[in-house]
């Protein structure tokens, strides 16, 4: 057990969540005071001792069903997982579909029983009718071959597409609906979804079982580890790891705007009030022991974001707009431009908007930033923001400039940045591509960086954060 | 697995005379009787609950507003027949406020009522012995704590709120069960408190402290918990109109709203419902009492929309 528990901490250690030595001890300790034989109490003590951050949870939940997973008792059919014949090395994934629906099949449910019986265990709530549905459905559909290095996302794609969610989804509706009352429809359609969700999961929990007894828990982990939402590269995450990133933005500005405003508050301390220092001396018999201060002024400085949203760092202009904007009152102003190869100011879709978000998915669609032929040309760009706000550029401004710096082959005109430097406090470029990248090809940040305070590699939330932390 | 005992352990450092018995028996022990106080909880706090007792180490909730964190602790306190100390925690919270203080006004008054009247005065060393001593100190929560001599369970709210510095004050009592004051020694825990930090995620928490503390994170509640939830919490409900407020709170939840309901919010919004005796919920009732649950123009407007047009669905 404690050689699992090591390989089970290396490998949280390995999707990034730290785990001091200290917890690991405590985990043992945990270990000894608990039931052994229940899974969820297992599950639960090593959370507590070993996971420190809410945000961390779901990944560590995926690697501890790997590593702890459930042996079923009784729910596997007698033929399957151990018994197809293992797959000639080249064979592709569409061969193996045909076959493994066929070495499944052989274990007797047909599609309309296994569709029956899912239907009834998630109508009923039954969980152990669900687990042998999802364990009927996989032997059936997802054609698992042994020995593939793969994390189980195709054979999970492969058996919900067989199971027809959608008229389960519509089946489990009008089981509750009474028809009229749109809340009541409501209700019932989030309910369905609800259950329809956890039949993925339990699906999800099969194929990774079967993978487990096939490749062994260490190797698999690898396979479906997911990065933490922090660490998701903003270019090139997919649309759940941008819903992930969205969700983890929210917090993080919040946080963010704390720390800034607490550091100001700390770092600026007002000159001695006299009149409260004496007044609160009077407790203690005219001897000043406590010293009180004024309130700070505090100087809060104003941002320009200048941002690049042509195609390729679309999603990271987005995020990284969203997050200034959200913690706007830090600043004592902020203003937005965009630009692909023409420019145009956008601070006026953030005003009176509660949610950031909203603007940011408007500026995608009104922004006049497409001049001539829709490729990124920051010479052009820069030089028309020169043009038009170079007056508004005062010592107080931060200019941040987020780009790629991949110029199509365009004049760069870094000069403008040297001229626009000269009128401002500091200017920032923000670059998401990593730093192995830069120079390459059309990518001319070389030419840009000479001019500006500091050129930042920024392709995840972490380092966004730590940049915007240290704005002042 | 080794045979350490950390109650054990623990109690043999600070010197007790016994080790204190534990409180619960089980996670499943902790369920029933948190249930007894009404407070429902769920596997992964029953388990914690539990192993804070048994391992003898803090545990750090943390969750959106308004899940029963505090209550939790409260729960807890109640259940072990244990007295709750509370420390609320807000921003420049020191250790004046914390830990101790010396009272500074007796002080100077028994400096002051040492001199007069001629006579030998006293000498200096017995009247700074003397005002160091117990008397002239003025113990706040963390260190009432760990003196009390009966059991009790000490809760720090809102830990989140203090600076970053101001965490470190919290260490010694964290790990070590014990309060160093410079003038008088070190003060030792006379039995094990059991310790609840609670934050609301409005920052990072250093990792100094994070390593010394469990750690529960505490969020909305699935369906049949928050039924069950209400069903303890407000008298006269029906089961059946419990079950609808809870669904319809799931789907306030799932959407995308700045301040999603809390069961706070929830268990206001069903004694409401129960007062203007509904047995059961219609679209333009839910859109009426809507301000209830959501506390931004913005969201209410966004959740009516959503809830009562759109017949689309399906």
């Amino acid at each position: 057990m404690l050689d699992v528990l090591a390989d089970f901490i290396g490998e949280l250690r390995s999707t990034g969540i730290p785990v001091s030595t200290t917890e690991h001890l405590d985990a043992v300790r945990a270990l000894g005071v608990i039931d052994l034989g229940v899974r969820r109490d297992l599950h639960d003590a090593l959370a507590a001792t070993l996971v420190k951050n809410g945000d961390h949870l779901p990944a560590f939940d995926t690697a501890f069903e790997v590593f702890f997973a459930l042996r079923d008792e009784e729910v596997e059919p007698p033929s399957d997982a151990a018994s197809p014949p293992p797959s000639p090395p080249g064979a592709g994934s569409e061969s193996g579909e045909g076959r493994g629906s066929g070495a499944g099949g052989s274990s007797s449910l047909s599609a309309e029983e296994i569709a029956e019986m899912l239907y009834r265990a998630l109508r009923d709530g039954d969980a152990s009718g669900l687990r042998r549905g999802a364990s009927a459905a996989v032997a059936r559909y997802a054609g698992m071959e042994p020995g593939r290095p793969v994390g189980g996302t195709y054979y999970l794609y492969r058996t919900l597409r067989h199971l027809d969610l959608e008229s389960l989804e519509r089946r489990l509706v009008g089981e509750h609906e009474s028809g009229e009352d749109a809340l009541r429809a409501r209700v019932a359609r989030d309910e369905a979804r609800a259950r329809i969700e956890r039949l993925k999961r339990e699906v999800e929990r099969v194929i990774r079982e079967r993978l487990v007894d096939d490749r062994g828990a260490a190797t698999l982990a690898k396979s479906v580890r997911r990065p933490l939402p922090e660490d998701i590269d903003v270019m090139h995450a997919n649309r759940e790891e941008l819903a992930q990133l969205e969700r983890a933005l929210r917090p993080l500005s919040r946080k963010l705007a704390t720390r800034l405003a607490r550091r100001r508050r700390r770092r600026h301390r007002g000159p001695v009030d006299l009149r409260r220092t004496v007044r609160g001396s009077l407790s203690t018999g005219g001897v000043p022991l406590d010293l009180r201060f004024k309130p700070p002024r505090p100087a809060k400085p104003e941002i320009m974001v200048v941002a690049d949203v042509s195609g390729s760092v679309a999603s990271f202009a987005r995020f990284t707009l969203h997050l200034v904007h959200a913690i706007s009152t830090q600043f004592s102003k902020v203003r937005s431009f965009v630009f692909v190869d023409g420019l145009d100011e956008v601070t006026a879709f953030f005003e009176g908007v509660d949610d950031p978000l909203e603007a940011v998915t408007r500026i995608n669609a009104e922004a006049d930033v497409v001049a001539f032929d829709g490729h990124s040309d920051y010479g052009r760009a820069l030089g028309d923001f020169y043009a038009r706000f170079a007056r508004d550029v005062t010592r107080r401004t931060t200019i941040l400039i987020l780009g790629d710096g991949r110029n199509n082959y365009h004049p760069s005109r870094a000069d403008v940045i040297g001229a626009l430097r000269a009128r401002a406090r500091a200017v920032y470029w923000l670059n998401p591509e990593p730093t192995s990248y830069w120079n390459s090809g059309d990518s001319i940040i070389a030419e840009y960086a000479p001019y500006c305070d500091r050129v930042v590699e920024c392709r995840t939330l972490r380092q966004l954060e730590a940049f915007v932390g240290t704005l002042e | 697995m080794s045979a350490i005992d950390p109650r054990a352990e623990l109690a043999a450092r600070l010197g007790l005379a016994a080790v204190p018995e534990p409180r619960f028996a089980s996670p499943a022990d902790v369920r029933e009787r948190l249930a007894a106080e009404d407070y429902l909880s769920d596997d992964a706090i029953a388990s914690v609950a539990y192993l804070a007792d048994r391992l003898a180490k803090p545990v750090l909730v943390e969750g959106p507003a308004g899940t029963g964190k505090t209550a939790l602790a409260q729960a807890v306190a109640a259940a072990a027949g244990a007295r709750l100390i509370r420390l609320q925690c807000y921003e420049g919270l020191d250790e004046s406020k914390a830990l101790y203080e010396w009272n500074y006004r007796k002080q100077l008054l028994r400096i002051q009522a040492g001199r007069p009247d001629g006579g030998a005065t006293e000498s200096w060393d017995r009247i700074e012995e003397d005002i160091f001593s117990r008397e002239f100190l003025l113990t706040r929560p963390l260190l009432e704590a760990i003196s009390a001599r009966e059991p009790v369970v000490l809760l720090i709210d809102e830990v989140d709120r203090v600076e970053m510095e101001t965490e470190a004050l919290l260490l010694e009592i964290l790990s070590e069960y014990q309060v160093s004051i410079p003038e008088l020694g070190t003060v030792t825990a006379q039995q094990i408190p059991m310790v609840f930090l609670t934050s609301n995620n409005t920052r990072e928490l250093s990792e100094a402290l994070k390593r010394r503390c469990l750690y529960l994170y505490v969020g909305y509640p699935d369906v049949t918990r928050e039924r069950d939830i209400i069903l303890a919490r407000v008298p006269g409900i029906s089961e059946q109109l419990a079950q609808q407020i809870a669904e319809v709170v799931r789907s306030l939840r799932q959407l995308d709203l700045k301040k999603a309901p809390s069961v706070s919010e929830t268990l206001d919004w069903a004694r409401t419902l129960v007062l203007l005796g509904r047995s059961e919920i219609g679209a333009d009732d839910t859109v009426a009492t809507l301000h209830i649950l959501l506390k931004y123009q913005s969201d209410i407007e966004r959740a009516a929309k959503e809830l009562r047009g759109r017949e689309s669905g399906a």
